[in-house]
């Protein structure tokens, strides 16, 4: 898996708001399969990173390559074709608040015009029944689902064209502690059914601690450090130590299995 | 998804082939996700269902390189939704077959039967809630006295900067807009009745037409239609995105009245700053009447200004005025009561300033329409 070519690869990233730097070259690259999270302090531009990865943000200097192709200056055709292979999970979901759950679902699946509906309706059934929603929900509108149904609604929605990159916008903010262990249970499963490679933003210890593979954290406007649970603790950084060691965080560290093997 | 080691991914392909045994195979191969079932779906079904009866023929899935749900849906629809007697699958493929039995199909939805009576019940609905919102809007009319008296009694209570804010916003910015058009209303108006007045001679009575037409009817109504158009949605707007926000719940659970704070200086600013907008446009409008009249029948400002006191009745200036507050009482009415009524998503706030300003405009031309019985002997010329 090491040698594989990374699916995202961000290099000399800079982000200027006016006299504010926000990354000062910064580095990060994902490998194929691997679940990425990226914490830092509010205001360190894990969702601005975030965004750009995802072409919605153009970064001031720098690239971000993405299945290989720097997205910021390719042609607007082949653009089309990389966000067709990547599903996304906004922070509120961001359903569209005229359709309902079903046609929430479609829309991607309708925009590719190659399906007959009949088929659409059994994919997005299927999708529904992945992230634990039942049927007789698919005509419910968002407005009158919970915050726990929206995030699943929106994950369906994120994975309905079978994406091999999937990037999460705080998956677990506004959920509580008991739906937030499930849905990122179902993360969890999900990814390792499927074998997609999550890029994630979080600044939720049980979640961090609970699916990355490794953790890149964002602090003094560039990855300090990007690796393992492991090695990421015994990093001396001032936000590490607050961060990870403080009690909330030791607390989460001890549930981790991957620091009590010698 | 899965890097079949070195090989390239080919494209997805069938082939059947006749056994020793003489059983016909069905050979998968390639990929079968999205990214290449995307352009050649409708083909690979078809293709599918004439690979021959499905438990007739052994199915060997095992040299597929890419496999995704789409994929293993397009094979299992083929298959009539269940698994073949004689499969070879690859193990991590297995999984979304798995999905697909879990999930059974979709029931179909049942299409509305034709129901003939349906035109007249949607007519018995809308008429229902009209009448809802009609009165809906008495009670918040209510509401507002109600809240007006206790402003009146208590001075500390009274929302200062929200309803001077209201009279900058609802009027003062308004001035360009309602002057341009105020002005070419007038110009049009003065150069069509001069050419019908030439004919018969009648001339000066240019000054009757305009004076009366302009401050009566015109200035009154054309103003409140643009600050329906302009404040109204933009009440409705506003408070419609406050409850997206959730920020009118959060007046409420300070104990502060959203009536009080947010719509009774906002309709005591339209109340008060349309009055002024319509003497503003009438002013507008006569002046742009004068300069039609002065080019096409050379008649001078000073005779057109002195003439009007005794062509039209001061009493008439005080109905346009008055116009104006009532039309102004009923914008804010209906825009507050369309915004307070707008569900939390996109589509209701889009619905709900639609019907505001809609609404509004329709209300005023009807009472308009009422105010016109009403003074019908009031205001002319002995």
């Amino acid at each position: 898996m090491i040698s594989a070519e990374p699916i995202v690869e961000v290099k000399g990233l800079w982000t200027v708001y006016g006299d504010f730097v926000v990354h000062r070259d910064l580095d990060l690259s994902v490998t194929p399969g691997e679940v990425v999270s990226l914490v830092g302090g509010s205001g360190s531009g894990k969702t601005t990173l975030l965004r750009q990865m995802l072409g919605l943000e153009r970064p001031n200097r720098g690239s971000i390559r993405v299945f290989g192709i720097p997205i910021h200056s390719c042609d607007a055709e082949l653009f089309k074709r990389i966000r067709k292979r990547w599903g996304v999970l906004f922070q509120h979901g961001a359903l569209y608040s005229a359709l309902s759950v079903f046609d929430n679902i479609a829309l991607p699946l309708r925009e590719l015009h190659a399906f007959d509906a009949d088929f659409i309706r059994d994919i997005v059934m299927l999708k529904l029944d992945a992230v634990g929603i039942d049927q007789r929900h698919a005509a419910t509108m968002p407005a009158d689902l919970s915050g726990g149904m929206i995030k699943r609604v929106a994950l369906a929605r994120a994975l309905v064209l079978d994406p091999e990159l999937v990037f999460l916008d705080e998956p677990t903010a506004g959920l509580d502690p008991d739906r937030s262990e499930t849905f990122v249970k179902l993360i969890r499963d999900l990814h390792l059914k499927l074998n997609f490679t999550v890029v994630m933003a979080t600044h939720d210890l049980d979640t961090l601690v609970s699916v990355s593979d490794r953790i890149a954290v964002l602090a003094d406007q560039k990855v300090v450090i990007c690796g393992r649970l492991d090695e990421v603790v015994q990093y001396d950084h001032p936000f590490i130590r607050n961060f990870f060691l403080g009690e909330r965080g030791l607390r989460a560290l001890s549930a981790a299995p991957a620091l009590q093997a010698p | 998804m899965q890097q079949a080691a070195s090989k390239p991914v080919r494209d997805p392909d069938i082939q059947v082939t006749v056994a020793g045994d003489g059983a016909r195979v069905v050979h998968l191969s390639g990929a079968w996700d999205i990214r290449a079932l995307e352009s050649r779906a409708h083909a690979l079904q078809s293709a599918l269902r004439d690979a021959g009866p499905v438990n007739a023929a052994h199915w060997d899935l095992s040299q597929i390189q890419r496999f995704d749900h789409i994929g293993a849906m397009v094979v299992w629809r083929a298959w009539d939704r269940c698994r073949p007697n004689h499969l070879q699958l690859r193990r991590e493929h297995e999984i979304f077959f798995g999905a697909c039995e879990g999930s059974m199909g979709a029931r179909p939805s049942t299409p509305r039967a034709f129901d003939p009576l349906l035109p007249a019940v949607t007519l018995g609905l809308s008429a229902f809630a009209a009448a809802g919102h009609a009165v809906q809007i008495l009670q918040l009319f209510g509401q507002l006295l109600i809240d007006a008296v206790a402003v009146a009694r208590q001075p500390l209570l009274r929302p200062w900067r929200e309803f001077s804010a209201g009279i900058y916003s609802i009027g003062a910015q308004a001035l360009g807009i309602t002057a341009l058009v105020g002005f070419l209303i007038g110009v049009v108006l003065s150069y069509l009745s001069a050419e019908q007045l030439r004919v018969v001679g009648a001339d000066v009575f240019i000054v009757n037409i305009l004076g009366v037409g302009i401050i009566r009817e015109l200035g009154p109504v054309v103003c409140s239609i643009l600050v329906a158009g302009r404040s109204g949605s933009a009440i409705t707007a506003q408070l419609g995105v406050m409850r997206v926000t959730e920020e009118l719940d959060a007046l409420s659970v300070m104990g502060i009245s959203n009536t009080l704070r947010l719509i009774l200086p906002k309709m005591a600013a339209i109340a008060v700053a349309l009055p002024l907008l319509v003497a503003w446009t009438c002013g507008v409008a006569l002046v742009g009447g004068a300069v039609s009249a002065k080019v096409e029948l050379g008649m001078s400002f000073t005779q057109f200004f002195s003439s009007l006191p005794a062509a039209v009745p001061e009493v008439n200036l005080w109905l346009g005025v008055g116009k104006g507050a009532v039309f102004g009482v009923l914008i804010a009415l209906i825009a507050c009561h369309f915004g307070l009524r707008i569900q939390p998503n996109t589509e209701s706030l889009a619905a709900g300033t639609t019907r505001s300003v809609v609404t509004s405009i329709t209300a005023v031309i009807v009472a308009d329409a009422i105010l016109a019985v009403i003074f019908s002997d009031v205001g002319w010329t002995q």
